[in-house]
């Protein structure tokens, strides 16, 4: 194999799987050590110039950081957890993300100032949802003008409008749209956009489009028409009750759907008179949308899920809604792969119930975009978008969030605000839109002794902390009661010593080794192995331990003394230091890999390992 | 040495032997050696072969003398039993551990200054009485735990860290040890897993006194130019005669090897050694011829090493002192102390 190029900051970025996997990149692990060490501000900090949101994402977030932690998968397996029968499980990454707003200190002197002087540049920002807030966020200390444009009266889009406020209060929401506003962004409550080309001949030198995926699909069933009354669209209902317009619900609720706005409709409908709350899934337990702590939340609410019954018709008494009829089906794969769903033939399953909430899925709705601005729509209605740099096909106007791909989550719309704003302020400035800044990228020795790290690189096989509830009786009777109480600091610490600090790599200078073992003794991971080279298929099978997950790397060294290669497969390493504590020679070092997004107007700091040059002047003092 | 003990998560992937142990459960506590101890490499060597012969670790006596290498055995097989004797005493510790309980398995560990230097005695007549056991010696050429003087294995003209060059003939303990008697003697390099791990696994189903000299750098006091036992000298002047492939039941040779260049050697136990000749001429189970070649390549400056003799039928110390097969351990009162009658009895007999 081809001796690894450490040097591209891509290498190391993807060993620290929880950055490589946030759509925004966060430093994850510098932030856990920072809560470890009781720097909550310093924390908050790290993630708010990343992901704008930390006490909004920290409760909300889909976390895809958190599947793809190393620790899921170096538990595996191990005797602790054979002894427990306990799954193994990541770090609780998002809920530490909380711990960093909870406890912080007023960190306002910290953030970026609104611009002194302004650059004459103004731009329009369709919504005001996190995709929107992010490129003003990026945008307004430069000293551009940005103007956002909601047609709702605060700012936060469905942040504030959809998440139900036991999961998400508002004052969290106030606070951080507040930090992104107090930069001196111009936000327009309670102004509808209804023309583009209208807003377009205002003279805005870039307009981006963040107006959201806002409208519920649609039930099509006989009955539906006639028992209109109670039978809701769940994202219209739900950002009515959290505007407060509607405050009650009937005592049998039905939920249509399985994704989160399912889970939200039903969590809401219990805390509204919802007394008899059922939701009913089309296809499998495991299949739905929702994720697993939406699912695990809502059943301890005491809310059950059927799965696998299809809606065939709604019940109603001259017009009054009295209950739904479901068909029993069964998935059948096909030698493809694809699932279509079979009738059992068993007799229908029917609920009786006085409302009927829908959340079967979200579309995107362009009405106020006229067709002839040379903005190009697919034949799905959706824009035509560059994923790298959230143009469409009209300069200077941007897409970005639930607008540019379709109903995803925040953390993506941050990404795309990030994006958006990098490529209005490379328009701005003439410069070419293709054009992407690196990011910053450092790799320091954390060496300060022989056996002295400058991180903790003791290894605890505590098992995944649970974050503590409110009591389910008191949080059922008010919607606004938040039901995570979040981890107190005692709990957050012993959270944040599980995280691995994958982002401190083991580095190694082949020219230093003498290949006496030791590494591969020490290491309790048999993560390396020094033998003869090969092509990635045949070494993978023959290391020390298989090494079967191809999109975890292997790290390959040129050739040394004995014409053996040295290959570690990064997959389950603990980055426990031990190898380089047990190498005589300093073959070995630890090195953090501190990996930070370039946003609008950074200038990416590159410091490269001066590895090759200590490591011959070492080499030199070994002789 | 490491501050931190070694994490007990493990490879998922952590295969599991006969007995439903993994490799990690044959390991001790974190070595407190120099970093890059050739010594720490053999502990490895030795975990991983008895994990792969499945060997139920409370089976196993490990004793040792006094040396870096003799520290050793703390830090493997933390579930078997260990005696750390006096400098130089390990193997009349354990011929006497050996006589009164012959069913558990011996493993001797020592370093050259342990038996080449202080125990040379005691060595050779632990060889000579052919006790069942496997003797380990760490070879680095110098006394590591003392701070790196010469030992009685360090080539004439080799030279110390400090400049001091060695003017005494060196002892070759591979080449005593078939001289007295030895019934498997094998020498091997520490940076050499591949030919260690089998050659430990076929001195442990040996029966009788099996003897592997491992060299085995000291990073710390002889690991520089002008050292014979350095990484690098090892490496560059290794002639490995054979490698051992597999100690099995006896199956077909497989088809890839050219002929004559496979050699069987079979244990007592009817398992088999496969050997893979790197030497045509050499045969391992020719004492004679095996003490000549020694001479010769070591006046040509090289290192020999893998299984250099074996003899599969030997007889151990038991069967030449005709003793019980039972353990003394487990005899009973009335086996161990017959009576005043019976002792009359045998008195009578030497009348
Ligand atoms: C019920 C529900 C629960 C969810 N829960 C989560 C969760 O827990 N975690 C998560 O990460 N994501 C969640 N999401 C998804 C998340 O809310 C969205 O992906 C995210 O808010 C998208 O951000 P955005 O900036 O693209 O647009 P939005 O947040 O949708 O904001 C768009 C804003 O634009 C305004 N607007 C639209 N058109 C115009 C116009 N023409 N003129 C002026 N203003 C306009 C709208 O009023 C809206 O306020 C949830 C979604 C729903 C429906
Ligand atoms: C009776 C006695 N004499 C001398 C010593 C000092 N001493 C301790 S270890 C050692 C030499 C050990 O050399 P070796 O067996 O080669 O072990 P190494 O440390 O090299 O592995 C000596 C001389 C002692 N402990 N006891
Ligand atoms: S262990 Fe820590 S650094 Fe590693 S993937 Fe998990 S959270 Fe990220
Ligand atoms: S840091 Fe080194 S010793 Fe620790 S698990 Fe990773 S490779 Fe193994
Ligand atoms: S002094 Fe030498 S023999 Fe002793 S532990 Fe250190 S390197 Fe090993
Ligand atoms: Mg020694």
């Amino acid at each position: 194999m081809k001796p690894t190029d450490i040097a591209r900051p891509d290498y190391f970025h993807k060993v620290v799987d929880c950055q490589w996997a946030c759509p925004a990149h966060t430093p994850v692990p510098e932030y856990i050590r920072l809560i470890a060490a009781g720097r909550y501000d310093d924390a908050y900090l790290v993630n708010w110039k990343s992901n704008v949101f930390p006490g909004i994402l920290g409760r909300t977030c889909d976390r895809p950081c958190e599947p793809a932690c190393r620790r899921g998968r170096v538990e595996e397996g191990s005797v602790e957890h054979r002894k427990s029968h306990l799954k193994p499980e990541p770090v609780a990454i998002c809920r530490l993300k909380r711990v960093t707003a909870d406890y912080k200190d007023d960190i306002r002197p910290r953030l970026p100032k609104p611009a002194a002087t302004k650059n004459g540049k103004r731009i329009a920002l369709v919504g005001g949802g996190p995709a929107s807030l992010t490129v003003a966020r990026d945008l307004a200390p430069l000293g551009y003008h940005c103007v956002v444009f909601e047609a709702d009266a605060k700012p936060g889009g469905m942040m504030r409008s959809q998440i139900p406020k036991f999961r998400l209060p508002d004052t969290v929401i106030d606070e951080e749209c507040g930090y992104v506003l107090d930069l001196g962004v111009e936000f327009r409550g309670g102004t509808r956009i209804d023309s583009m080309k209208a807003l377009l001949g205002e003279g805005y030198d870039a307009v981006f489009v963040g107006s959201g995926a806002p409208r519920g699909r649609e039930l099509d069933v006989p009955g539906r028409k006639e028992a209109a009354a109670h039978i809701h669209l769940g994202i219209d209902w739900l950002a009515s009750v959290s505007f407060g317009h509607v405050k009650s619900i009937g005592r049998r609720v039905v939920v249509l759907g399985g994704g989160n706005t399912a889970m939200d409709c039903c969590r809401s409908a219990r805390r509204l008179g919802g007394e008899e709350v059922n939701v009913v899934v089309r296809s499998g337990f495991e299949e739905m949308k929702a994720s697993p702590w939406e699912k695990e939340d809502a059943q301890h609410e005491g809310i059950p899920i059927h799965n696998y019954l299809v809606p065939k018709e709604v019940l109603h008494d001259s017009g009054r809604l009295t209950g739904i009829v479901f068909e029993k089906v069964s998935a059948r794969y096909d030698e493809k792969g694809r699932r279509s769903l079979i009738p059992t033939g068993e007799p229908d399953v029917s609920f009786e119930c006085d409302d009927i909430l829908v959340a079967v899925g979200q579309e995107n709705a362009f009405p106020w975009i006229e067709r002839d601005l040379g903005i190009e729509f697919d034949r799905w209605g959706m824009p035509v978008v560059d994923a790298a740099t959230m143009a469409s096909t009209r300069p200077g106007v941007f897409f970005g969030g639930d607008a540019a791909f379709g109903p995803k989550n925040i953390i993506w719309a941050v990404a795309h605000g990030h994006d958006a704003a990098i490529s209005i302020d490379r328009l701005c400035r003439g410069e070419d839109v293709a054009q992407r800044p690196p990011p910053t990228f450092m790799l320091i020795s954390q060496k300060m002794g022989i056996h002295e790290w400058n991180y903790d690189n003791a290894i605890t096989t505590e098992q995944r902390h649970k974050v503590p509830l409110k009591d389910t009786v008191i949080a059922l009777k008010d919607i606004r009661t938040e039901v995570e109480l979040g981890f107190d600091p005692a709990l957050a610490l012993a959270e944040a010593q599980r995280c691995l600090n994958c982002d401190v790599q083991t580095v190694f200078a082949e020219r230093l080794c003498i290949e006496c073992d030791a590494c591969v003794d020490i290491c309790p991971m048999d993560c390396i192995t020094f033998t003869h080279d090969g092509d990635e298929d045949d070494l993978r099978q023959r290391l020390r331990a298989p090494a079967p997950h191809r999109t975890q790397d292997l790290y390959v060294s040129a050739a040394l003394k004995t014409a053996r290669i040295m290959v570690k497969d990064e997959d389950v390493c603990l980055h426990c230091g031990l190898c380089a504590e047990r190498c005589p020679t300093g073959a070995w070092d630890m090195k953090k890999s501190f990996l930070e997004m370039s946003h609008a107007g950074d200038t990416p700091r590159i410091h490269l390992p001066v590895h090759r040059a200590r490591a011959a002047v070492a080499e030199a003092a070994a002789e | 040495m490491t501050y931190l003990a070694k994490p007990k998560l493990h490879h998922p992937d952590l295969p599991k032997n006969a007995l439903g142990f993994t490799r990690r459960d044959y390991e001790g506590p974190v070595s407190t050696l120099c970093a890059g101890c050739g010594h720490d490499s053999i502990s490895a060597a030795i975990i991983q072969a008895f994990w792969q012969l499945a060997i139920p670790p409370h089976r196993v006596a490990k004793l040792s003398g006094i040396g870096c290498s003799s520290k050793t055995p703390t830090y493997f097989l933390g579930q078997s039993h260990g005696f750390n004797s006096v400098h130089g005493r390990m193997p009349s510790v354990l011929t006497g551990a050996n006589a009164a309980n012959r069913d558990l398995i011996y493993l001797g560990v020592s370093g050259d200054g342990d038996s080449a230097s202080i125990g040379l005695g005691q060595f050779a007549h632990s060889m000579r009485r052919g006790v069942n056991m496997v003797y380990i010696v760490e070879n680095n050429g110098v006394y590591g735990l003392t701070k790196g003087q010469f030992s009685a294995t360090a080539d004439k003209g080799s030279k110390a860290k400090t400049g001091f060059v060695n003017e005494d003939e060196p002892i070759d303990l591979v080449l005593l040890a078939l001289q007295l008697g030895a019934t498997f003697v094998a020498r091997s390099f520490s940076g050499d897993k591949e030919q260690l791990v089998p050659l430990i696994e076929a001195a442990v189903r040996h029966k009788g006194a099996a003897f592997i000299d491992v060299v085995s750098p000291c990073v710390t006091f002889n690991n520089h130019s002008g050292s014979t036992k350095s990484y690098d000298y090892v490496r560059a002047h290794n002639d490995a005669v054979n490698r051992l492939d597999v100690i099995l039941k006896r199956e077909p040779i497989a088809a890839d090897y050219p002929p004559g260049s496979v050699q069987e050697v079979m244990l007592h136990d009817g398992g088999l050694i496969r050997l893979r000749k790197l030497h045509p001429e050499y045969d391992p189970t020719d004492r004679l011829g095996a003490i000549n070649y020694l001479h010769q390549r070591h006046a040509a400056g090289e290192v020999v090493t893998g299984l250099l003799y074996a003899h599969p039928d030997a007889a151990d110390l038991h069967d030449m002192q005709n003793t019980v097969t039972t353990p003394l351990n487990a005899l009973s009162d009335a086996e161990l102390v017959p009576g005043a009658a019976a002792l009359a009895a045998f008195n009578a007999a030497l009348r």
